[in-house]
């Protein structure tokens, strides 16, 4: 028995970690939009029978275990092996599978199927970066999808390079972005808020450090940004800036990063435009503030060694004015 | 656990004559992987055809046809000697065992020959694409199991001639043939699919 | 309980058994090492070499989880963490788990069958040269300074030379290649020698329900284990050659690969699994004093799972974004290779039930077996169910469903059959005192070290991160999982000592320690070089127990059944049977001592060598000694037939 109870405990220990850490986590069981909802109701079902079959199991073991022990040995029983192992190893698990395949059945038929007026996103997996772009709208950015709550989302997945796969916990299941392939991943967030995303097929050496932002936002705040994206950032509005911008032509960064208006075009890297209203910087590495915005132009291999952004050496009053004029770019 | 009574005596009676020897067994396993290694390469080969829009790949013609469809039937063909040995010497036939191995071996070399000339006038690279990658590989493969099998020969041909084989010990004879018909019977497999099929729109 | 041994034989042979060693013995020294072909020898050495790779990348995976200790760490930085990563889990599959089984397998069956060695021994001895040199092929990575880092299953595009440009992918693609070699020889081994070895009156239906397994296992090796050559294969010629299999702008297809890869990667875990539950059939009844219940339910579900297990390869492949109608086939297929597990859990419980359970190490840890495969094999068939698996695909919770399985439900019956046959190997007993500390360590390691990775995959941890940002939820738990696996770890360490304590100071052991059933117990521990000077005469399907005193066989000079007799030990010889009713057809001559094998080995690995630094002049050496060594082989074996 004392197994049981160090197991017990252990469950316990475990089970009370999540309860006061599932707030912060991008968690499954906290499901924010259809795919996710009829996923984790998949998995409460499946933990109910799990648990059941465990412990019925689990019970047979340590009954089975202890029954001969007694005084006088086993006391003969009325079944037979044979029935025995047809019936518990057969007939009831078979029962028990049925219900799951049509679960199988049931989510597959409902989940990933197109639906009228969707939004279309495109998702390049970039090493170690996502660029993210809104087709129909003209809009480019990375490291951050912005999504409306309610509306049918289609985000077309590719790949240039490597195998990556893009996962939202909150927003249900991975789809892999595949060189040669193209594929689709269908959701309806249903509520709003900032959800991690993250890179889950090993791609390399960043693998862990290519995560991203969903934003889900209501329909109206959603439209604002799109209008606002939609325009070109208005120039630098301030001295400082304007030479940060003259600095960022005359570097390698323009040969690499695009942002739209200027003369900046470069592929390599993400697309700058919007860069100062992001949330993150470095594929959700660090916050997007001025300073770890320089830290990250002079040095971002200290911050994401292997990424395939040189360190850029500089004087500190021109990365004063390129961060500037970066962080001007809404 | 009670005591059972004194074994069967029959178990001890030996069944002569029946079963096969150890090496039979061997090859009949080593047969079964190889031919699933074949048989992934086929699968590949329709795999990589199903996810193209043309094949072969532009650029790249159809395998041309009638040699290759002769000097299949050589190869086929030369099962027939290979029987015609073994048959001979399992009744200790010495003479019908060397004609038979050396007779297969032509044929096969013959086959082996045209493999060179016909690699060697394909007008497309291995690295080429996808396409040529997977047919230089394949028949490439089955030229090599050609090959080794002539080399094998070679071996038990020495033996034949210095007539280490007789009615009763000649499972080296038994078990090589074997592989002999074997690499006949994927050719059955691949050619149809590497030099036919393309031509099948 | 029968106790029939060497000196019961002897009453019928006209030899003595010093006479027998003589005839059966290896040269002393070195020589006797290089030329062996023993398979108790063999199998032993099998044993050794793989737990010195288990201990290793058991090591690595010690510094992988002081890494994810805690957020943020900087131990190793991302670099090393990959190739720790990979080196881990690849050696773990590919030199650990598989080989150790082999090895198991070698040592046992032909005890088991009541046969003087292998169907091959040659080829026994070769398979494991092969697995060896692989081992320190493989392992010669970490000496260019960077270890395969590609992932245990090198998705390319990532291990192409566009990605991957080093020479450490070549490391790993070449010994992929260069271990099947190993295994798939060892199947054949394996299959000719269950079916043809067998002593006369083992039927079929009275082989040990670990033959079955091992069978199972040999006939998914054949048909699973040339999937991966090509897959390792196809992906070096790209590297090695410059072909265009999976470089997807000549029209290469990165997913092939993964069909290929995973066409053997689910038999293979199949492969590692079933012998393990071998290991349990043969233990549990023995322990519970009583035959193992459903004999025949138990063979059919081994084969049934051989069967099964090619058809569920797509469920590693569920975010690809295949048609969801084609994944749902193997969704369900995933679901229904649940039912032959349920089978084999029922009649292990079955078994307990009727019997009368004694708590030694080894039923610990087939308890503890039964314990954590439960949770495993459940959580398998959760990911089997495809719309969740979508969610928890490459998190850690299929990190804690292989760990559950691999480590839980194939590493503690390997334990348990350590403690269980290890008396049958050395002569003496191992410890149990320290047997059931050793237990007591690892089971409480291993939940805590693996039982959080679920939930730290519902909390959205991917898999193969080198580090993690704090505030996601995640710090306890992996503080807990690495406490844990230490835990875990010095309870292996435990059972090490154990081990090398026991070597000389054990208990003397007897033939017969634990009361068993199969053939193995009925000669000495350790058994002598002709494991039965006699071959034993099988009516039961528990001759140990039903047989008393157990027969063996009295040969009446007839060709075909000389061999069953002492007369067959002192003509270096082993019966031949028939493959269903196991009656004698012919006398095996036993091929003796010889550096043949090593040779072979040699000449493929100086070839492999060639291959990755592409030294022609090397690779042609290595084909040209391997070629002479096996026209040499092939001439001697007629040599030893005549
Ligand atoms: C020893 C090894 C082993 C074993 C035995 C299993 C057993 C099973 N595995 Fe596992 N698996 C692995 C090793 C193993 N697996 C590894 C290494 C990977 C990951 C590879 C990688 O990505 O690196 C993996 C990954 C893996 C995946 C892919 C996950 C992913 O990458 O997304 C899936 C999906 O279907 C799966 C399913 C199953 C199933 C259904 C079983 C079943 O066989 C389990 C059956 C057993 C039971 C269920 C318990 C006993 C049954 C009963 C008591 C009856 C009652 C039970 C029920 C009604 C449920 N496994
Ligand atoms: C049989 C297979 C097997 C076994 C036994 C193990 C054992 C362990 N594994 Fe393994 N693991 C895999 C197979 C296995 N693993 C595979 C296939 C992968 C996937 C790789 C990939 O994604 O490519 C993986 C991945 C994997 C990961 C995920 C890596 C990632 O995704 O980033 C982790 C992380 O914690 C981990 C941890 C461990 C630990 C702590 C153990 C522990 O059980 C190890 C315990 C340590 C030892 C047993 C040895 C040290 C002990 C001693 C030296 C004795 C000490 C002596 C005294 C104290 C006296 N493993
Ligand atoms: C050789 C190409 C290259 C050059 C030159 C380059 N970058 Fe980058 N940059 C990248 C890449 C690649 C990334 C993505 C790195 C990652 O996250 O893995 C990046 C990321 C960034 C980011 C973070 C963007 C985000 O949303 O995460 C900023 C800001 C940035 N670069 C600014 C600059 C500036 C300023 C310069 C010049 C002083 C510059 N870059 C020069 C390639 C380059
Ligand atoms: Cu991109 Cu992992
Ligand atoms: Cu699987």
């Amino acid at each position: 028995m004392r197994r049981r109870l160090w197991f017990g405990l252990v469950v316990v220990l475990l089970l009370a970690l999540v309860a006061c850490s599932t707030k912060q986590s991008p968690a499954i069981t906290d499901p924010k939009s259809t795919e996710a909802h009829t996923i984790s109701g998949t998995w409460w079902l499946m933990c109910g029978l799990a648990s059941a079959v465990y412990l019925v199991v689990g019970g047979l073991i340590v009954v089975a275990l202890f029954r001969g022990r007694r005084k006088g040995g086993p006391t003969p029983f009325r079944i037979r092996d044979n029935t025995f192992i047809v019936v518990g190893g057969l007939i009831i698990p078979a029962a028990i599978l049925l219900v799951l395949g049509a679960q199988v059945v049931h989510a597959s038929n409902n989940l990933r199927q197109p639906e009228k007026n969707p939004l279309h996103i495109e998702v390049v997996g970039k090493r170690w970066w996502w660029a993210v772009s809104y087709p129909d709208q003209g809009i480019t950015t990375a490291n951050e999808v912005h999504i409306p709550v309610g509306r049918p989302i289609e985000i077309g997945l590719d790949s240039d390079n490597v195998i990556h796969s893009f996962w939202v916990p909150q927003l249900g299941g991975k789809v892999d972005l595949i060189p040669g392939q193209h594929n689709i991943w269908r959701l309806k967030a249903t509520k709003s808020g900032t959800f991690r995303g993250e890179c889950a097929e090993f791609c390399g050496l960043q693998h862990a450090r290519m995560n991203f932002l969903v934003v889900a936002q209501p329909a109206a705040t959603f439209d604002q940004w799109l209008v606002r994206h939609q325009l070109p950032p208005s120039g630098p509005d301030n001295q400082l800036a304007a030479t940060g911008q003259m600095i960022f032509m005359r570097e390698p960064c323009s040969g690499c990063h695009t942002i739209r208006g200027t003369t900046a075009d470069g592929t390599i890297g993400p697309d700058l435009t919007d860069v100062g209203s992001r949330l993150a910087l470095g594929a959700n590495t660090i916050p997007n503030t001025d300073g770890y915005l320089s830290g990250w132009i002079v040095d971002s291999q200290s911050i994401k060694p292997g990424n395939l952004m040189p360190p850029i050496p500089m004087s500190s009053s021109d990365l004063q004015a390129v961060v500037a004029y970066l962080r001007s770019l809404k | 656990m009670s005591t059972v009574a004194i074994p069967v005596p029959e178990a001890t009676v030996p069944v002569k004559g029946e079963g096969r020897p150890t090496p039979w067994w061997g090859m009949v396993c080593l047969i079964m992987t190889e031919a699933t290694l074949f048989a992934g390469l086929i699968g590949s080969y329709f795999f990589y055809r199903a996810a193209s829009k043309q094949w072969p790949p532009p650029g790249i013609e159809e395998p041309k046809l009638t040699l290759s469809i002769i000097m299949s039937f050589v190869l086929w063909g030369s099962s027939i000697p290979m029987i015609f040995a073994e048959r001979g010497i399992k009744r200790g036939n010495q003479a019908r065992l060397r004609i038979g191995l050396i007779g297969a071996w032509i044929m096969g070399a013959a086959f082996l020959g045209y493999s060179m000339k016909d690699f060697s006038e394909l007008h497309f690279r291995w690295g080429q694409n996808a396409y040529s990658s997977i047919y230089y590989t394949t028949v490439g493969l089955h030229t090599f199991h050609v090959f080794v099998g002539l080399v094998m020969s070679g071996v038990v041909q020495i033996k034949a001639w210095l007539g280490k084989f007789s009615e009763e010990r000649h499972v080296t004879v038994q078990v090589y043939a074997m592989y002999w018909h074997f690499v006949d019977v994927v050719w059955l497999f691949v050619m149809p699919t590497f030099i036919l099929s393309p031509h099948i729109k | 309980m029968a106790v029939t041994d060497v000196p019961s034989q002897q009453t019928h042979g006209k030899i003595h058994p010093e006479e027998l060693e003589e005839i059966w013995a290896d040269a002393p020294g070195t020589p006797g090492f290089f030329s062996t072909i023993d398979h108790k020898r063999i199998g032993m050495r099998y044993i050794y070499t793989a737990f010195f790779f288990f201990f290793t990348s058991g090591l690595l995976a010690l510094v992988m989880r002081d890494q994810l200790a805690s957020p943020n760490n900087h131990v190793v930085g991302p670099e090393v963490y990959n190739q720790l990563m990979t080196m881990h889990g690849t050696t773990m599959i590919f030199l650990f788990n598989t080989p150790v089984l082999a090895g198991f397998g070698n040592y046992i069956l032909p005890l088991q069958l009541g046969t003087r060695d292998m169907a091959f021994p040659r080829l026994n001895a070769f398979s494991y040269w092969i697995f060896v040199l692989s081992g320190i092929f493989f392992y010669a990575s970490f000496l260019t300074g960077k270890a395969p880092d590609g992932g245990w299953f090198g998705y390319t595009p990532l291990t192409d030379k566009a990605f991957s440009p080093g020479i450490n992918l070549d490391f790993w693609g070449l010994a992929i290649v260069f271990v099947g070699i190993s295994t798939t020889v060892g199947a054949v081994n394996f299959i000719v020698t269950a079916f043809k070895m067998r002593a006369p009156g083992m039927t079929i239906n009275r082989m040990p329900i670990f033959v079955w397994a091992i069978l199972s296992m040999a006939f998914m090796v054949l048909f699973a284990v040339p999937a991966v050559t090509l897959a390792a294969a196809l992906l070096e010629l790209d590297r090695l050659f410059g072909t265009a299999f999976f470089i997807p702008h000549l029209g290469g297809n990165v997913l092939l690969y993964q069909h290929l890869f995973w066409f053997w990667g689910h038999p293979e875990v199949y492969i590692l699994f079933v012998p393990a539950t071998g290991m349990v059939s043969m233990i549990i009844p023995v322990m519970s004093r009583r035959p193992l219940a459903g004999y025949l339910w138990v063979a059919t579900a081994l084969i049934a799972i051989a069967f099964i297990s090619f058809g569920v390869w797509v469920h590693h492949m569920f975010a690809t974004g295949m048609p969801v109608q084609a994944m749902s086939f193997f969704a369900a297929v995933s679901l229904i290779v649940v039912l032959p597990s349920g089978v084999q859990f029922f009649a292990w419980i079955g078994t307990m039930w009727q019997g009368r359970v004694r708590f030694t190490t080894p039923m610990l840890f087939a308890i503890g077996f039964l314990l954590i495969f439960l949770l495993g094999g459940i959580t398998g068939a959760t990911l089997a169910t495809m719309p969740f698996d979508w969610q928890v695909t490459d998190s850690y919770y299929v990190v804690a469903h292989f760990h559950y399985v691999l480590n839980g439900a194939v590493v503690f019956p390997i334990f348990g059959a350590i403690y269980y046959w290890y008396p049958k190997m050395s002569g003496r007993k191992l410890s149990e005192r320290w047997g059931h500390i050793s237990f007591w360590t690892m089971f409480i390691g291993f939940n805590m070290a693996f039982f959080g990775m679920h939930l730290l995959g519902f909390l959205g941890m991917p898999r193969r991160i080198s580090t993690y940002p704090s505030g996601l939820g995640w710090d306890g738990l992996n503080m807990i999982s690495t406490i844990g696996s230490f835990v875990f770890a010095v309870g292996t360490g435990i059972t090490l000592v154990n081990w090398f304590h026991a070597r000389w100071w054990g208990k003397e052991a007897g033939p017969d320690p634990w009361e068993a059933d199969s053939l193995e117990w009925a000669t000495t521990s350790p058994p002598p070089e002709f494991n039965f000077a006699s071959i034993p005469v099988v009516a039961s399907r528990h001759p140990l127990w039903d047989q008393r005193p157990l027969p063996t066989a009295n040969p009446n000079g007839d060709e075909a059944t000389k061999s069953l007799g002492p007369e067959g030990a002192e003509h270096h010889q082993t019966p031949e049977t028939t493959g269903l009713d196991a009656r004698p057809t012919a006398t095996l001559d036993l091929p003796h001592p010889t550096y043949l094998p090593f040779l072979v080995a040699c000449g493929i690995a100086v070839f492999f060598v060639g291959l990755l630094i592409q030294a022609v002049l090397v690779g042609i050496i290595g084909v040209a000694a391997f070629v002479v060594a096996l026209t040499w082989w092939a001439w001697r074996t007629e040599v030893d037939l005549a």
